[in-house]
C-alpha cells in the first residue's frame, strides 16, 4: 500500500486515457444502439409481415447471442473473412448491436403504449402514416422511452469492461495494468468500482434531467 | 336524389367483427348540408357508422360513397370493379370529413393553438402564420381565445371538447361527425359544448352526422333523425315529427329512457 499512491500518481495520465476510452465506447456504443433501436423498433411494427419478420429475427438474434460472443466473433472471426476492425470499433459495434436489439423493444413498447385514440384523432385530421408517427405518436412515446433507456445506458456502461478482453485500453484495462505493477489488488479494484460508480451516477443524473424534460414536453406533468 | 347532391351514401354496407354482424347491408343517404342525428340504444351500431365513414374501420361488404365518389373503395385493375381503398387513395379524401370524439383526443404534447394549427400546416400546407390566424379565430368562436397557449390537460372537459371542435373545423371539412361529444362531460359542462355546436350549425352549411342522447340538441340542429336498433334504421323522419310522434314502439321506449 505504501507504494500504491506514488504508482497511482505516475499512472494517472494512463488512467485518464482509459477513462476517456470508456466514455468514448459508452457514448459511441449508445449512439449506434439508439439508431438501431429506432430502426428495428419501428420496423418491427411494420404493416408488412416480411419486414416485421426480418426485424424480429435480427432483434432476437442479437438479444439471444451474448455480447461476449458477439465481441469475440467481431474481433477474432471477422478478420478470417478478410475484414479487420480496430478493437474499439469491434467493441462499439458489438455494444451497438446488442443494446440496439434490447432498445428496439423499448421503442416498440413505447410506441404501442401511445393510445390508439391519438392515432385516430390524427387520421381524422387527414394526417398520413409518416406524419402521424413523426408529429403525434413519437413525441408522446419519447417520454415513455427515457426511463428504460436510462437502465440500458447504465447496463451498457457496465458492459464496457468486456472490451479490455479484446485489447481496448479502457479504464478496466489501465487499472489492471496498475494492479499488476503494484500488486495492490484490493486498492486497484476498489478504485475501479468507485470510478464506474461515479460514471453511472453522472449518466443517471443526465438521464433524469432528460426524462423530466421529455415528460413536460409530452404534457404528462409540468407544462403551461 | 342525384348522387352528386349526396354528401354520403352507404350502399348495402355490412360490418362484421368476427362472426358478430354489427351492420347488415345498411343503406343510408345524407344530402349536402343536411344535419342528421343517429339515435338508438347502446350497441346498435351508431359509432360504427361514423367510424366506417372516417375510415377508422374498414367495411366488410358494400361501398361508402362521399360526394358522389367511391370512398371506402377505388377503381381496381378490372374496369368497373371496385377494390378496397388504399391508404394513398384515402389520404387525399379523408380531409373532406372531420370528426369529434367522445373523449376529445387532443394531442397532449401540443399547446391548444398547436393542436388547431397542426393539420392545416402539415396536411393542407398552409403557412404557419395563416394557420395560426385562422386557429385564433376558431378558438375565439368556441370561446377559448384566452387559452391558446395552455396545454390541453390543464383545461376542463368542456374546454377540451371545444378545442377539439375548433381543431376539426380548422381543416374546413365538408362533413363533420360528432360521436356523443358530451357523454364524457360533467353535466354542468354539456351546455357550453352544445351551444358552440348550435352556433357552428347555424353559421355554416357543413353536413352534420351526429350521435347524441341530448334530444333537445338533436331537435335544434337536425333536419332528420334516424332511430337505430340492431344495426338497422327502424324509423326515420324530420326531427320534430320523430320526437313528438314516434310510430315504432322501440323508438317510444328508447325516447322514454333518455328523457
Ligand atoms: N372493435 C370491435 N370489435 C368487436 N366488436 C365491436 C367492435 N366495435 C364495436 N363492436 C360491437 O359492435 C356493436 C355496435 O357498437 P357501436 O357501433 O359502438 O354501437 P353504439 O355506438 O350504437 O353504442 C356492439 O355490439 C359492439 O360490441
Ligand atoms: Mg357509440
Amino acid at each position: 500500500m505504501a507504494d500504491f499512491l506514488p504508482e497511482l500518481g505516475r499512472a494517472a495520465p494512463r488512467l485518464a486515457d482509459g477513462l476517456l476510452v470508456t466514455v468514448e465506447a459508452t457514448v459511441l456504443g449508445a449512439a449506434l444502439a439508439l439508431v438501431l433501436a429506432y430502426a428495428l423498433g419501428l420496423l418491427s411494427r411494420s404493416a408488412r409481415p416480411p419486414v416485421r419478420g426480418a426485424a424480429r429475427l435480427v432483434v432476437e438474434f442479437f438479444r439471444g447471442t451474448s455480447l461476449y460472443v458477439q465481441l469475440f466473433w467481431l474481433f477474432f472471426a471477422l478478420p478470417m473473412l478478410g475484414f479487420r476492425l480496430e478493437p474499439l470499433a469491434c467493441g462499439v459495434l458489438a455494444l451497438g448491436l446488442n443494446f440496439g436489439a434490447y432498445g428496439s423493444e423499448v421503442v416498440r413498447g413505447a410506441v404501442a403504449a401511445v393510445p390508439r385514440a391519438q392515432t385516430e384523432a390524427a387520421i381524422a385530421l387527414g394526417m398520413g402514416p409518416a406524419l402521424r408517427l413523426r408529429r403525434v405518436v413519437l413525441p408522446q412515446a419519447h417520454a415513455l422511452m427515457v426511463a428504460p433507456f436510462k437502465n440500458l445506458l447504465i447496463q451498457l456502461l457496465k458492459a464496457t469492461p468486456l472490451l479490455s478482453l479484446v485489447t481496448v485500453p479502457d479504464l478496466t484495462f489501465q487499472i489492471d495494468q496498475l494492479r499488476s505493477s503494484t500488486g495492490a489488488t484490493a486498492a486497484s479494484y476498489l478504485l475501479l468500482l468507485g470510478l464506474y460508480f461515479g460514471l453511472a451516477v453522472v449518466l443517471s443524473l443526465g438521464m433524469n434531467a432528460l426524462e423530466r424534460a421529455a415528460k413536460a414536453r409530452a404534457g404528462q406533468e409540468g407544462g403551461v | 336524389m342525384p348522387t352528386e347532391d349526396l354528401a354520403v351514401r352507404f350502399d348495402r354496407v355490412t360490418k362484421r367483427y368476427g362472426d358478430h354482424t354489427v351492420l347488415d347491408g345498411l343503406d343510408l343517404e345524407v344530402a349536402r348540408g343536411e344535419r342528421v342525428t343517429l339515435i338508438g340504444p347502446s350497441g346498435s351500431g351508431k359509432t360504427t357508422i361514423l367510424r366506417l365513414l372516417m375510415t377508422l374501420e374498414r367495411v366488410t361488404d358494400g361501398v361508402i360513397h362521399v360526394a358522389g365518389q367511391p370512398f371506402s373503395h377505388m377503381p381496381g385493375r378490372t374496369p368497373g370493379k371496385l377494390v378496397p381503398a388504399s391508404e394513398r387513395h384515402l389520404a387525399g379524401r379523408r380531409r373532406r370529413i372531420g370528426m369529434v370524439f367522445q373523449q376529445f383526443n387532443l394531442f397532449p404534447h401540443m399547446s391548444v393553438l398547436d393542436n388547431v394549427v397542426e393539420a392545416p400546416v402539415h396536411v393542407l400546407g398552409e403557412s404557419r402564420d395563416e394557420a395560426a390566424r385562422r386557429a385564433r379565430d376558431l378558438l375565439e368562436l368556441v370561446g377559448l381565445a384566452d387559452k391558446v397557449d395552455a396545454r390541453p390537460t390543464r383545461l376542463s372537459g368542456g374546454q377540451q371538447q371545444r378545442v377539439a371542435i375548433a381543431r376539426a373545423l380548422a381543416m374546413r371539412p365538408e362533413i363533420l361527425l360528432l360521436d356523443e361529444v358530451t357523454s364524457a362531460l360533467d353535466p354542468e359542462l354539456v351546455a357550453e359544448v352544445l351551444d358552440v355546436l348550435r352556433d357552428v350549425a347555424h353559421r355554416t352549411d357543413i353536413t352534420l352526422l351526429c350521435v347524441t342522447h341530448e334530444m333537445g340538441f338533436a331537435r335544434d340542429v337536425s333536419d332528420r333523425i334516424l332511430m337505430f336498433d340492431g344495426g338497422r334504421i327502424i324509423e326515420s323522419g324530420p326531427a320534430d315529427e320523430l320526437l313528438e310522434a314516434p310510430t315504432e314502439e322501440r323508438t317510444r321506449a328508447f325516447l322514454g329512457s333518455v328523457r
